[in-house]
């Protein structure tokens, strides 16, 4: 183990996050983990780490970092413009920092979350399997919690030597944006809503509520019009839509309740949830209906861009 | 009803096996998931009211391979299932909301909590967040629809009733059912293998206390 951060500014929301806990949905414990997987599991194929290492997810702008000891580094996600010791450095790049450095994101560059990992992974508690920060149980990661000031991180020392410079381009990345176009699979309630109402969910453009978390977004727009809602629950997955009576539709997100009554009209493949897990408040965001093998095929397409990396290294906890 | 299957995005799939809140509906949910679950492809299988959400690898299988398979374990002959867990749970019945619900249902109080300890309920299904348990089915009398305005915060322990259903709020969480009693038992157990001390198939009991 090593001390790596000294946190100084710790920003809007930034906790540990990894690749999530899997099979305890039935416990009513989501998958958690990064919003934008994409984004973090480039972070950790840029400093050699295996794609399901921890890294720390940061609310962008606020976050401040002191160097604690020599480590590799990347930052990545929707243009998140980080700085070393006041200096823009690039993004999508692995770098060395030493002690006395300054990590900070003090400008918001465009999307909503960066992700900062580091050679070896960072260390923090694991719960059921992750090092996920699971908030609503005050389980995993940092005690449970996003971070404060003050709080000391540290990582795992990696006897595999890093390798600085190693980048990935932005063609290779997702189309980040402020108003993009999510690929969303039909859902199973979708023709519940009228003809008129269909087309309106994907003509129309979303815009991302101030009420909007890891647990999902709230969206406004047009009130689409939906039978009741039934008493019975039955279990969701993160990029679910659902239309509560309100008639405005939610977007579930990585620490989404497991459960609901509510219709499911589409639900956004996972290729695309990168690009929503960018969006903030009050930013925009339009539907696609596409196949499940189109939504495949774009999937392949994120698992082909990451290959410009290299190849996904064997996870330690999957070896074990 | 004829099992409706549809895909969840790209990763997972939907089967609906009926609509209601019925026990053999729920029995029927609850063994397809089981077999499910014991497929390599399927990363989960999760039982709901009257459904089952499948997780699955798509580097594995497709949705329409694992329909075929969901379909298969639908027909093939099964045993009765064992009864569940019986738990017997003790209630406080003087919750923020009892009176203005009895006084809706047009009931005395004394009666609400009679008729809320009196059936053995069933657990159809556990989640939402972390060891909520849906518990059913609620005395035709009790059904009230959920608050309009959900509370920012609802206590652990709250024993709570919403449409035809009741349940124990595990955690702090925001909630919109009626809150009618608290009970001093733990339901959610976050450092224990088991987490949660209901599974879907249990059964429930109140007392007052």
């Amino acid at each position: 183990m090593a001390e790596i951060f000294r946190v100084m500014a710790a920003g809007r929301w930034t906790t540990i996050q990894d690749l999530g806990r899997a099979a305890a949905r039935h416990l009513g414990v989501p998958v958690g983990g990064a919003m934008d997987r994409f984004a973090l599991v480039a972070a950790n194929r840029l400093v050699g780490n295996p794609d399901d290492a921890a890294a720390l997810e940061c609310s962008v702008p606020g976050t401040d970092l002191e160097v604690l000891s020599a480590g590799l580094v990347a930052v990545t996600g929707g243009n998140p413009a980080p700085r070393l010791n006041g200096t823009p450095i690039p993004a999508w790049t692995s770098i060395f920092v030493g002690p006395g450095d300054r990590l900070s994101f003090p400008s918001h560059g465009g999307g909503a979350r960066a992700y900062l990992a580091v050679g070896g992974g960072f260390r923090g508690e694991v719960w059921r399997g992750s090092m996920s920060t699971f908030t609503l149980l005050g389980r995993g990661g940092f005690e449970g919690r996003p971070l404060r000031p003050g709080d000391r991180l540290e990582r795992v020392v990696d006897p595999q030597p890093g390798v600085a410079g190693r980048h990935l381009s932005e063609a290779q990345r997702p189309a980040y944006a402020p108003q993009p176009e999510l690929r969303v699979v039909a859902g199973p309630h979708l023709g519940r809503l009228s003809p008129a109402d269909r087309s309106h969910l994907v003509e129309d453009f979303w815009t991302v509520s101030p009420q909007s978390d890891r647990m999902g977004y709230r969206l406004e727009g047009r009130t689409l019009q939906i039978g009741p809602s039934t008493t019975v629950s039955f279990a969701l997955t993160a990029g679910c839509i659902q239309l509560p009576p309100s008639g405005q539709p939610l977007l579930l997100m990585a620490d989404h309740p497991t459960a609901g009554g509510y219709p499911v009209i589409a639900t956004v493949c996972r290729a695309d949830l990168p690009l929503a897990a960018q969006l903030g408040e009050g930013d925009r965001l339009r539907m696609r209906v596409v196949t499940v093998e189109q939504a495949l095929a774009a999937w392949q397409e994120r698992v082909t861009a990451l290959a410009e990396i290299g190849p996904p290294r064997v996870s330690r906890r999957a070896a074990r | 009803m004829k099992p409706v299957l549809t895909p969840l995005g790209d990763a997972a799939l939907l089967i609906e096996l009926g609509s209601r809140l019925d026990p053999a509906l729920n029995a029927r949910a609850r063994r397809l998931a089981e077999a499910l679950n014991r497929r390599p492809e399927v990363e989960e299988a999760v039982p709901g009211h009257c459904s089952v959400t499948v997780y699955y690898d798509p580097d594995r299988t497709g949705w329409e391979r694992l329909a075929q398979v969901a379909g298969r374990a639908l027909a093939a002959p099964h045993s009765v299932a064992a009864p569940g867990r019986l738990h017997r749970i003790p209630v406080c019945y003087d919750g923020q909301d009892l009176l203005e619900c009895a006084e809706r249902l047009q009931i005395a109080s004394e009666l609400l909590i009679r008729l809320h300890g009196e059936p053995t309920y069933r657990c159809f299904m556990v989640g939402f967040v972390p060891g909520w348990g849906y518990l059913g089915t609620l005395d035709e009398r009790l059904r009230l629809p959920r608050r309009d305005r959900p509370r920012p915060r609802v206590l652990p322990g709250s024993v709570a009733i919403a449409d035809d259903q009741t349940g124990i709020y595990p955690l702090a969480v925001p909630g919109g059912w009626n809150l009618i009693g608290r009970t001093p038992m733990k339901v959610l157990l976050p450092d224990s293998n088991l987490m949660s001390i209901l599974r879907v198939g249990d059964r429930v009991k109140f007392y007052p206390i």
